[in-house]
């Protein structure tokens, strides 16, 4: 038989269905049931990986979430690999591919293994800073061969072919974990007509009731748990959650569940009839009432090399035997601070292997488990414990001795005790995480060495998870804790009878405390003491960092790098703890804890992402127009989320245009002929009331009190410190009622802001906002020829007297009803004309129906950039970005400043700040090479031969090449700028080249404006 | 995630759905021109910074689109109270000290809220947020 520690019974494992499996590419058999640690165990696998910094030999340690070594990677195909995986909690399933994330070239023979050993000192704590510091050359020395031996597996290259589902959730009682508090809290809340979801992140529920000894109402444990989950599985109040992380506690009671689907099943979600299953669901739940029923992880004993594979958990011993039929060794010694880790021993001698000594640190242990212990003949060694494993790549021997723990020495002879495996306790540590999640600190409480977790509002915790141990007062806490919940929740919580099950009481003697082994020698020189194994962190370690001056533990934390694992310390923080405290001569509660952080184990980012990516990452908005675009070939980008035409190739002669050749094409169709862009995406509000006027007045920097109906208006949107925020056209519809538009990326954030001050500074004004912005289409037709065109298809006199530039009218276009806006973007004559969006189709066409003897030519945004550039019109966002005010801009002609009220960003134009004279001020930029094209943010200076680091005078804001006026332009912000007209000012290059600029005005085309005024 | 109750739409709501705006009861001088540079400069960047109870302006952005106020423990990002533009919150720095030196509490730790704003409110009690937003 290959699976060599397998007992040949006992067990929650199905012996009838075999699963093949591999590891490290070789083939194994476990069974149904198994985890893959309990079958890798079942094989006799001792090394499983290796370890992180000293790349030593590495095995299974403990039987959870909290396993630090067996770490690996899943995956049968590139594209289902996954990463940072526990041995521990990962089902087995036939034709599972696991290897070890660590370890160069294989585990079995390890390079970096050899300079671990041979250079004990080769990576101390502090070993990146310190590098770091050293002469670069060192590190570039190390990185290769670090990076090469570090890790803790890789992601896949291929693309994710699982989907993952995000739900919400609501509860009453939130019940995590469904041990036995757990499932007698649920059972509580639920018969109490409580809401309820019960979560547990194993296979099975049950938790420690799983492997445990003890009796319920006279027969074994699991019985009870089966009782019960049977019952609540029958509620429809009940949701029942297995294998199921609760992997974040939020603020107010908001809890993430991860829930693994299929992944017991596969590496990739099999499919349910013709679709494939979700892979994993995120539970977003906002609970009423949380019930922490997490338990408390095992804490292991630090001794010289306690590394050594066959070092384990003595829980997770008694998890393996009693749980999986497996017993991961021949001989075994214990060495225990407590009762309860006597079962491991029990189990042990039970499985039929041998039971060398139990070491015990306590003086005269007492319970019922040591008795029976005692009866059993096994050996107890008193105020004794393992100092030291001996055996390189599985444990051979223990040296044993007595310890003095309050002096910290070895008071005795060494006896070395021929062994290959050796369990240790030295006491459990409620699992607290998740209360830690919410910002709570946790409280030390000495009589049970442990911390609990503090006070969070809607938040019961009960059994093992706040210290409570003993099986019946666990099961009554559970009850107790369930009731509470249901009450805080709301709801009536006394039809409770006949629930509280019968456990026989067991005796257990108290535990001492221990949290680091004292050696021979001390911690600098002995063999490594291990206290956190997966980051490689030693109790010399730690000593060496409180040395060097680490006095908070959240310092010694980051220079050790305790903790900083996927396991974040579950089993090493509180020793770590302890000896800094030990080292500080201070209390453990002094020193305090650090904090831990969501998520509790290692999430997915499927899972965190949900449906949230490729197509629905983000949303898309289109224009009623976005179809023809689309049919046209049209390039397109993103303006805010909208997906806006950029430039409309051709393809000429077999070619298709470039960017630069299309948009000269467009440029020159408008100035000369005519051309149309889609202006659907400006943004829209619609605003009314009797004081809508008077509002416009005071969020604008310019004049409304006498704009008449028919006519627009440019106008400037300041913050309160005078800085321009966004800029458009305003309508008057009629005495009460405007239409603003807005920048494109700017719609929700003006209409926010109009809110924020109807709302909070000046709620008495009649006036109301609606956002039109889908309501209406908007199609410029501008350039010579605009009015022949929108002639022929409009009932609106378009004559020039009657429709001036800046005038609005109503009317028909193409035969629906439409407002045309004479407003000029391009410096052409232009019409933008508005239509309900689901006419602009029909519009559009008719439009280009009738514009074909025009040459009628669709144009992008980067025409659109060039055309309004050439007309030294800014793009707030582009040639603005919160530093520059109206003023900078040149715009005085906007500015209101005998308006009666102190409109927004007024007062702050009178700031000393805002009157300096060599503020950024903006001009335009005549590259003195006419072919150059200054790049986009290239910097400014005034002196090219001045040494660096240079002063920078501003900045290019905008920068094209110009097809009317055949040369590049640039639009720059530049201190002083307006006095500094006709100067030259240099922009020197990242590749050395220094081009040379005039400062000119901003308006290169048609200064007078009589291009759009015909 | 912060559960905001809305004292418009009268809910419980995702913070998803709400945008913070800074500190509320921050008023405009009426006269801005009659304003100080300094006076002017502490009206448009100076905020507290309170490690405790602090009145925070937030909107209701894709809901109902209202402004209104929240007063947050800004340790345990418990929500005290929320409350309608225009009135005066009930719970303060001072009226929070106040009620935890009469409990023997020395600080509000963990948790989260459920209180709906009066519309009865009292004046404001707390010196420094004297001149509620209206």
């Amino acid at each position: 038989m290959s699976q060599v520690n397998r007992l040949s019974q006992g067990g929650r494992i199905d012996r009838s269905r075999q699963l093949h499996f591999t590891f490290n590419g070789k083939p194994y058999v476990g069974y149904a049931g198994d985890t893959l640690a309990s079958a890798l165990l079942a094989n006799g696998i001792d090394i499983v990986n290796r370890s992180f910094k000293y790349s030593r030999p590495r095995g299974i340690v403990a039987a959870g979430a909290e396993e630090p070594n067996a770490i690996v990677q899943l995956g049968s195909s590139e594209a289902t690999q996954v990463p940072n995986v526990r041995a521990t909690q990962q089902a087995l399933y036939e034709g599972l591919t696991a290897r070890s994330t660590n370890g160069w070239p294989n585990v079995q023979r390890d390079l970096m293994g050899m300079v671990g050993k041979l250079s004990g000192t080769f990576m101390p704590p502090g070993f990146y800073y310190k590098t770091f510091m050293a002469p670069a050359s060192l590190w570039m020395t190390y990185e290769k061969y670090i990076r090469k031996s570090a890790g803790l597996g890789r992601s896949p290259t291929e693309p994710d072919p699982d989907s993952y589902d995000h739900i919400n959730q609501h509860c009453d009682v939130l019940v995590i974990g469904a041990g036995p508090a757990g499932l007698a809290a649920a059972v509580t809340a639920a018969r109490n007509g409580a809401r309820v979801i019960l979560c547990d992140e194993q296979e099975e529920m049950g938790g420690s009731l799983l492997d445990s000894r003890e009796l319920i109402d006279d027969s074994p444990a699991v019985q009870w748990v089966d009782r019960v989950i049977d019952e609540l599985a029958a509620m429809d109040n009940v949701t029942l959650l297995p294998r199921t992380t609760a992997n974040g506690y939020h603020d107010h009671n908001f809890v993430t569940l991860h829930e693994r689907c299929t992944e017991h099943l596969a590496d990739s979600a099999p499919a349910s009839g013709s679709r494939r299953q979700a892979r994993s669901r995120m539970h977003r739940v906002r609970a009423s009432q949380v019930v922490l029923a997490t338990g408390a992880h095992e804490r292991p004993l630090v001794y010289a090399n306690n590394d050594v594979p066959g070092n384990l958990l003595a829980g997770a011993v008694s998890t393996y035997i009693r749980r999986y039929g497996v017993a991961p060794g021949q001989k075994l010694v214990l060495s225990a601070t407590n009762d309860h880790a006597y079962r491991a021993a029990l189990d042990w001698r039970e499985a039929g292997r041998e039971v060398v000594a139990i070491v015990d640190a306590r003086a005269n242990p007492q319970g019922d488990l040591v008795a029976k212990a005692r009866t059993l003949g096994i050996p107890i060694i008193t105020e004794s414990a393992v100092i030291e494993a001996k055996g390189a790549e599985r444990v051979s021997g223990a040296r044993v001795a007595k310890i003095d723990a309050t002096r910290f020495t070895v008071a005795g002879e060494v006896e070395e005790l021929a062994c290959d495996t050796i369990a240790s306790s030295g006491g459990y540590s409620p699992v607290i995480h998740l209360s830690s999640h919410t910002g709570t600190r946790p409280t030390w409480r000495d009589d049970i060495l442990g911390f609990v977790p503090g006070e969070v509002k809607g938040l019961t915790s009960v059994g093992g998870a706040r210290g409570v141990y003993p099986l019946d007062d666990v099961i009554r806490d559970g009850i107790d804790g369930g009731r509470q919940a249901t009450q805080a929740a709301g709801l009536d919580a006394n039809a409770v009878t006949g629930l509280v099950p019968q456990v026989s009481a067991r005796e257990d003697g108290a535990a001492c405390a221990l949290y680091q082994v004292p050696h021979l020698k001390p911690s600098m020189r002995a063999p490594k003491q291990f206290v956190d194994l997966q980051n490689d962190v030693t109790a010399a370690g730690i000593e060496l960092a409180t040395r060097e001056g680490f006095e908070s533990i959240e310092h010694v934390k980051r220079y050790t790098a305790m903790g900083f694992g996927t396991d974040q310390g579950k089993l090493g923080n509180i020793n770590g703890m302890a000896i800094a405290a030990r080292c500080l001569h201070r209390s453990i509660p002094e020193v305090g804890t650090t904090v831990f952080r969501p998520n509790y184990t290692p999430v997915t980012f499927g899972a965190i992402v949900g449906r949230h990516c490729r197509d629905l990452f983000d949303p898309e908005r289109y224009t009623a127009l976005h179809q023809w675009h689309v049919e046209q070939g049209a390039e397109f980008e993103d303006v805010g989320q909208w997906k806006r035409p950029w430039y409309f190739p051709r393809t000429v002669n077999g070619k298709k245009e470039t960017l630069h050749e299309a948009v000269a094409r467009e440029c020159l169709a408008v100035r000369e002929r005519v051309g149309i862009l889609d202006a659907s995406t400006l943004g829209k509000i619609d605003i009314q009331g009797a004081d809508a006027r008077e509002f416009l007045g005071r969020v604008y920097t310019n004049k409304w009190a006498k704009l008449a109906p028919g006519r627009v208006r440019y106008g400037l949107m300041c913050k309160d410190d005078g800085m321009l925020m966004d800029d458009g056209t305003t309508s008057c519809l009629g005495e009460n009622h405007f239409l603003m538009t807005t920048t494109t990326g700017g719609a929700a954030g003006v209409m926010e802001w109009l809110e924020l001050w109807h709302q909070t500074e000046w709620p008495e004004l009649d006036v109301y906002f609606t956002s039109v912005t889908d309501h209406w289409a908007t199609m410029t037709v501008t350039g010579p020829d605009a009015r022949k065109l929108l002639a022929e298809l409009t009932d609106i006199d378009l004559d020039k007297e009657q429709f001036k530039f800046m005038d609005w009218r109503e009317g028909t276009v193409a035969g629906v009803p439409a407002r045309v806006f004479r407003i000029s973007f391009t410096g052409e004559l232009a019409y933008e004309i508005n239509v309900q969006a689901n006419y602009a189709m029909h519009v559009w066409t008719a439009l280009f129906k009738h514009g074909e003897k025009y040459d009628l030519t669709p144009y992008g945004t980067e025409t659109m950039h060039v055309l309004r550039a050439e007309k030294g019109l800014i793009i707030v966002g582009q040639d603005t970005d919160g530093s520059v005010t109206p003023e900078d801009l040149g715009m005085q002609w906007a500015i209101g400043y005998d308006k009666p009220y102190s409109w927004i960003g007024k007062r702050a134009l009178s700031r000393s700040d805002t009157r300096r004279t060599d503020r950024k001020q903006f001009v335009g930029l005549k590259p003195k090479d006419p072919k150059v094209v200054l790049e986009e943010g290239a910097q400014i200076v005034f002196d090219p031969n001045q040494s660096i680091p240079m002063s920078m005078v501003g900045h290019v804001t905008s920068s094209y090449y110009s097809p009317t006026l055949g040369h590049g332009f640039a639009l720059a912000v530049v201190k002083g700028g307006h006095e500094r007209m006709g100067e030259t000012v240099y922009l020197p290059m990242v590749d050395g080249k220094v081009h040379e600029a005039e400062i000119v005005s901003p308006v290169f085309l048609d200064p007078k404006g009589e291009r759009q005024n015909v | 995630m912060f559960h905001i109750y809305c004292p418009y739409c009268e809910e419980h709501r995702e913070e998803e759905e709400f945008h913070p705006k800074g500190q509320a009861h921050i008023q405009r001088p009426a006269d801005p021109e009659a304003c100080s540079d300094e006076a002017w400069g502490d009206y448009l960047f100076f905020r507290d910074n309170p490690r405790g109870v602090h009145h925070e302006l937030w909107v209701h952005a894709v809901g109902c689109r209202k402004f209104f106020n929240i007063t947050r423990h800004t340790v345990s990002y418990e929500i005290l109270e929320t409350y309608k533009m225009g009135e005066a919150p009930t719970v303060t720095a001072k009226s929070v000290s106040e009620k935890d030196k009469q409990a023997g509490v020395q600080a509000a730790t963990g948790g989260w809220q459920t209180v709906g704003a009066r519309p009865e409110s009292e004046a404001l009690n707390d010196a420094s947020n004297q001149g509620a937003r209206v």
